[in-house]
C-alpha cells in the first residue's frame, strides 16, 4: 500500500509514544517491573507478597458477582446466599472461592507478616512499609469481621453481637459507642446494612488505597532479602544492583510458578471441603441468624481465635479487651523494639531465635485455644501463652541489645 | 451437657451480660457411616423425606427438578410419586400447615430441612432420629436423647415402634453427686420394621437430607480433579518458563 503522502518524514513513535506523550506508561512500567531491582536469592518466603495480591484481587472479582445476587437485609440475606448456591449458574463456585479467600487471605497475611519477622523486613529504612503493612491488616480484619455477618448465618449473628459488644467495656462512653456501631439496640437489619456498606465499599477502597501505597513505599527503599542486605549498596558500572535483578521479567516468572502452586492448594480446599471441617464455615452459620438461640459455643473464625483466646484468658472484661487491642496493635512498634544491629534472622543470636519460635508457638496454640471451650486447663494454656506473646515485645529491646550477632556479609549469600 | 450448658452460659452472659439459651448434647453420636455417591440409596431418601417427614417440615431451598436431575429420577414419576402439594417441578418443598398454627400445636414451627444435616451434621441427625423414648410427662408422650424436651413427636413410631430410655446412677460429679447417664434403649413396642432395617431406613433418609444441603458437592468434587489436573500441567509449563528465563543468571 502506497504511504500517504503527508506522514512521510514524521517521526515513527507509534502508539506508546502517542500514549507515553500523554501519560508516563513506559516510564511507570520500568519503573516497577522491569527496572525495579530485586534480590536474586529471595526464597520461597517472598511469596506471600503477591499471593496476598492475587487473594485480594480473587475477593474483589468474586466479591462483585456476589453482590449481583446478594440481598443485605435481615428478611432476605441468608436466603439469598442459599439461592446463590443453588440458583445462580456458578453462584457455588463463585460464593466458595470468596468464603475460602477469606481464610487464605489471612494465611496468606499471617505468613507475608512472618517473613518480615524472620529477616527484619520492618527494620530501617522499610519502617513505614511495615506500618502500611499493619495498617492493611487492621482494614483487613474489619473487611472480614464485616463481611462474616452479612450470609446472616446463626454464628454470624452472634459473632458479631459478642465482638461489637466489647466496645460496651470501654467506661463512660461504651454503651453508646456500642450502640452506634449497631446502629439499633442489637444486631438487627439497620446493622447488616451498614455492615454492607462497609464490606463492599468503604473498607475495600481503604484496603485498595493502602495497598497501592505499600508498594510505592516498596518500590521507593527496595524490597530486603534473605541475608538482610541492601543491595543498593554495591552497584555494577550500569548503575544496577549487582545482587538485584529485574522484577519482569524474572520475579514475574519466578512468582508464576508459585502462584500456580496456591492454586493448586486453594482449589483443593474449595473444591473438596470448602467447610474445611467446619473452620472456614462454621457448622452453626447453616442456620438462620436467631437471636433467642445462641450457638454452642461462639468462636470467632480461626483467623480471629488467637486475639479472642487472649480476651477470653483475662477474666476482667475492660481488661481482656484493652489487652487483646493491644495483642493486635503491638507488632506496629516492631521497628523501635527491635534494637539489634542485623536485621536477618540467618545473622542473630540464639536469643532471638528463640523467642521467634515461641512467639509463633504462642500464636498458634492461641489460635487453637480460642476455638475450645474457654475453661479449666484451657484458660490456663492461653494466660501463659498470652504472657509469652507480650512477652516478647515488651522485653524485645532488651534481648535483642544483649544477643550476639554474626558478621553480615557485604553481598547476598546462596543457600543450596 | 450441664457442663456445656454451664460454660456456653457463662460465657454468653460474661459477654453479653444477657440471658440466653445453650442448646446441645454432650452424648457419643451414633455413626451415620451414609454415602452421597450412592444414587438409590439418595432416592429410597427422597421417598422417605416425602412420605414421612414433608407434612411438618418444608425444605424451603430445594426445587424437585433439581432433585429429579442429580438423583437420576424420571421428572413423571418426581410427579406422580413425590410431588404431593406442588404443581410445577420448579417448585421447592413447601408444607401446606400455616407456620403460626404449627407454633401454637407443637410448641415451635417445625424448622425447614433444607441445610439441617451442614448445620447438625448427619451423625446427629442420624442419632436423633433413632433417639425418641417414651416420656409420659411429655406432651408429645416422647422425650429425645440428643434434643432433651424436643416438641417433636415421634414420627417415625409406626415403623421404629416404642422404646424405653434407661438411666443409671453415674460416677460422682465434683459437687459429690451421682447424676443419672444413660445406659440403653429398652424396646417397649415393635413396629413394622426390624431395628436393622430402621436403621436403613433412617441412614437413608439422613443421606437425603446430606444431599439437599449442599446438591452442587458431586459437581463440585468431579470438576475439582479436572481443575487440579489442569494447574498440575500449568505447573510444569510455569516451572519450564521460569527456568528458561533464568538460565542466564548468574549466580
Amino acid at each position: 500500500m502506497a504511504r500517504i503522502e503527508s506522514e512521510i518524514g514524521k517521526p515513527q513513535g507509534g502508539f506508546m509514544k502517542w500514549i507515553d506523550d500523554r501519560f508516563p506508561f513506559t516510564e511507570t512500567m520500568r519503573y516497577h517491573a522491569t527496572e525495579y531491582y530485586a534480590s536474586k536469592n529471595f526464597n520461597w518466603w517472598y511469596i506471600f507478597g503477591v499471593l496476598a495480591m492475587v487473594v485480594l484481587v480473587i475477593q474483589l472479582v468474586t466479591g462483585i458477582f456476589l453482590t449481583m445476587n446478594y440481598k443485605p437485609s435481615a428478611e432476605d440475606a441468608f436466603a439469598s446466599v442459599e439461592y446463590i448456591m443453588r440458583d445462580v449458574e456458578w453462584g457455588w463456585l463463585i460464593r466458595y472461592m470468596h468464603s475460602t479467600g477469606a481464610s487464605f487471605f489471612f494465611i496468606v497475611v499471617y505468613l507475608h507478616m512472618f517473613r518480615a519477622m524472620l529477616y527484619g523486613s520492618y527494620k530501617k529504612p522499610r519502617e513505614l512499609i511495615w506500618i502500611i503493612g499493619m495498617l492493611i491488616f487492621f482494614v483487613l480484619m474489619a473487611e472480614a469481621f464485616a463481611g462474616y455477618l452479612l450470609p446472616w448465618g446463626n454464628m454470624s449473628y452472634w459473632g458479631a453481637q459478642v465482638i461489637i459488644s466489647l466496645f460496651g467495656a470501654i467506661p463512660f462512653v461504651g454503651e453508646a459507642l456500642v450502640e452506634i456501631i449497631r446502629g439499633d439496640y442489637s444486631i438487627s437489619d439497620i446493622t447488616l446494612n451498614r455492615f454492607f456498606a462497609l464490606h463492599v465499599i468503604a473498607l475495600p477502597l481503604a484496603l485498595i488505597a493502602l495497598v497501592f501505597v505499600h508498594i510505592v513505599a516498596l518500590h521507593e527503599v527496595g524490597s530486603n532479602n534473605p541475608d538482610g542486605v541492601e543491595i543498593k549498596e554495591h552497584k555494577g558500572p550500569d548503575g544496577k544492583p549487582l545482587d538485584g535483578i529485574a522484577f519482569h521479567p524474572y520475579h514475574t516468572s519466578k512468582d508464576l510458578v508459585g502462584i500456580v502452586v496456591f492454586m493448586m492448594v486453594f482449589s483443593a480446599v474449595m473444591f473438596f471441603s470448602p467447610d474445611m471441617g467446619g473452620y472456614f464455615l462454621e457448622h452453626a452459620n447453616f442456620e438462620p441468624a436467631n437471636l433467642t438461640a445462641t450457638p454452642e459455643h461462639i468462636a470467632p473464625v480461626w483467623y480471629f481465635t488467637p486475639y479472642y483466646a487472649i480476651l477470653r484468658a483475662v477474666p476482667d472484661k475492660l481488661w481482656g479487651a484493652i489487652l487483646m487491642a493491644g495483642a493486635v496493635l503491638l507488632p506496629l512498634f516492631l521497628p523501635w523494639l527491635d534494637r539489634s544491629r542485623v536485621k536477618s534472622i540467618r545473622y542473630r543470636g540464639w536469643i532471638y531465635k528463640v523467642a521467634l519460635g515461641l512467639f509463633a508457638l504462642s500464636f498458634i496454640v492461641l489460635g487453637w485455644l480460642g476455638l475450645q471451650p474457654a475453661e479449666g486447663l484451657y484458660v490456663q494454656m492461653a494466660r501463659v501463652c498470652s504472657v509469652i506473646y507480650f512477652l516478647f515485645f515488651i522485653l524485645m529491646p532488651y534481648y535483642t541489645t544483649i544477643d550476639k550477632t554474626k558478621p553480615v556479609p557485604d553481598r547476598v549469600v546462596y543457600h543450596g | 451437657m450441664v457442663k456445656i450448658l454451664k460454660t456456653s452460659t457463662i460465657a454468653a452472659t460474661l459477654l453479653l451480660g444477657g440471658q440466653v439459651l445453650a442448646a446441645g448434647s454432650a452424648l457419643d453420636l451414633h455413626k451415620a457411616n451414609n454415602d452421597p455417591d450412592n444414587k438409590q440409596s439418595l432416592q429410597r431418601g427422597a421417598r422417605n423425606y416425602m412420605n414421612h417427614c414433608s407434612g411438618c417440615h418444608s425444605a424451603q431451598y430445594v426445587r424437585f427438578n433439581s432433585i429429579a436431575r442429580d438423583l437420576e429420577i424420571p421428572e413423571d414419576q418426581v410427579i406422580a410419586n413425590l410431588m404431593f402439594n406442588a404443581e410445577k417441578t420448579f417448585e421447592t418443598i413447601t408444607v401446606n400447615m400455616p407456620a403460626d398454627d404449627a407454633a401454637r400445636w407443637f410448641g415451635r414451627t417445625p424448622p425447614d430441612l433444607s441445610l439441617m444435616a451442614r448445620a447438625k451434621g448427619t451423625d446427629y441427625v442420624f442419632s436423633f432420629l433413632k433417639g425418641f423414648y417414651i416420656d409420659p410427662d411429655s406432651p408429645t408422650g416422647v422425650d429425645n436423647l440428643y434434643l432433651g424436651g424436643t416438641s417433636m413427636p415421634h414420627a417415625l413410631w409406626e415403623l421404629q415402634g416404642f422404646q424405653a430410655a434407661v438411666f443409671v446412677e453415674g460416677e460422682p460429679n465434683q459437687e459429690g453427686l451421682r447424676p443419672m447417664v444413660f445406659e440403653r434403649f429398652e424396646p417397649v413396642s415393635s413396629g413394622s420394621m426390624s431395628p436393622e432395617q430402621f436403621d436403613e431406613f433412617v441412614r437413608d433418609t439422613v443421606n437425603f437430607l446430606e444431599y439437599i444441603s449442599e446438591p452442587i458437592r458431586a459437581t463440585r468434587r468431579v470438576l475439582g480433579v479436572w481443575v487440579l489436573i489442569f494447574l498440575g500441567f500449568f505447573f510444569i509449563v510455569a516451572s519450564m518458563l521460569k527456568k528458561q528465563i533464568w538460565k542466564d543468571v548468574p549466580k
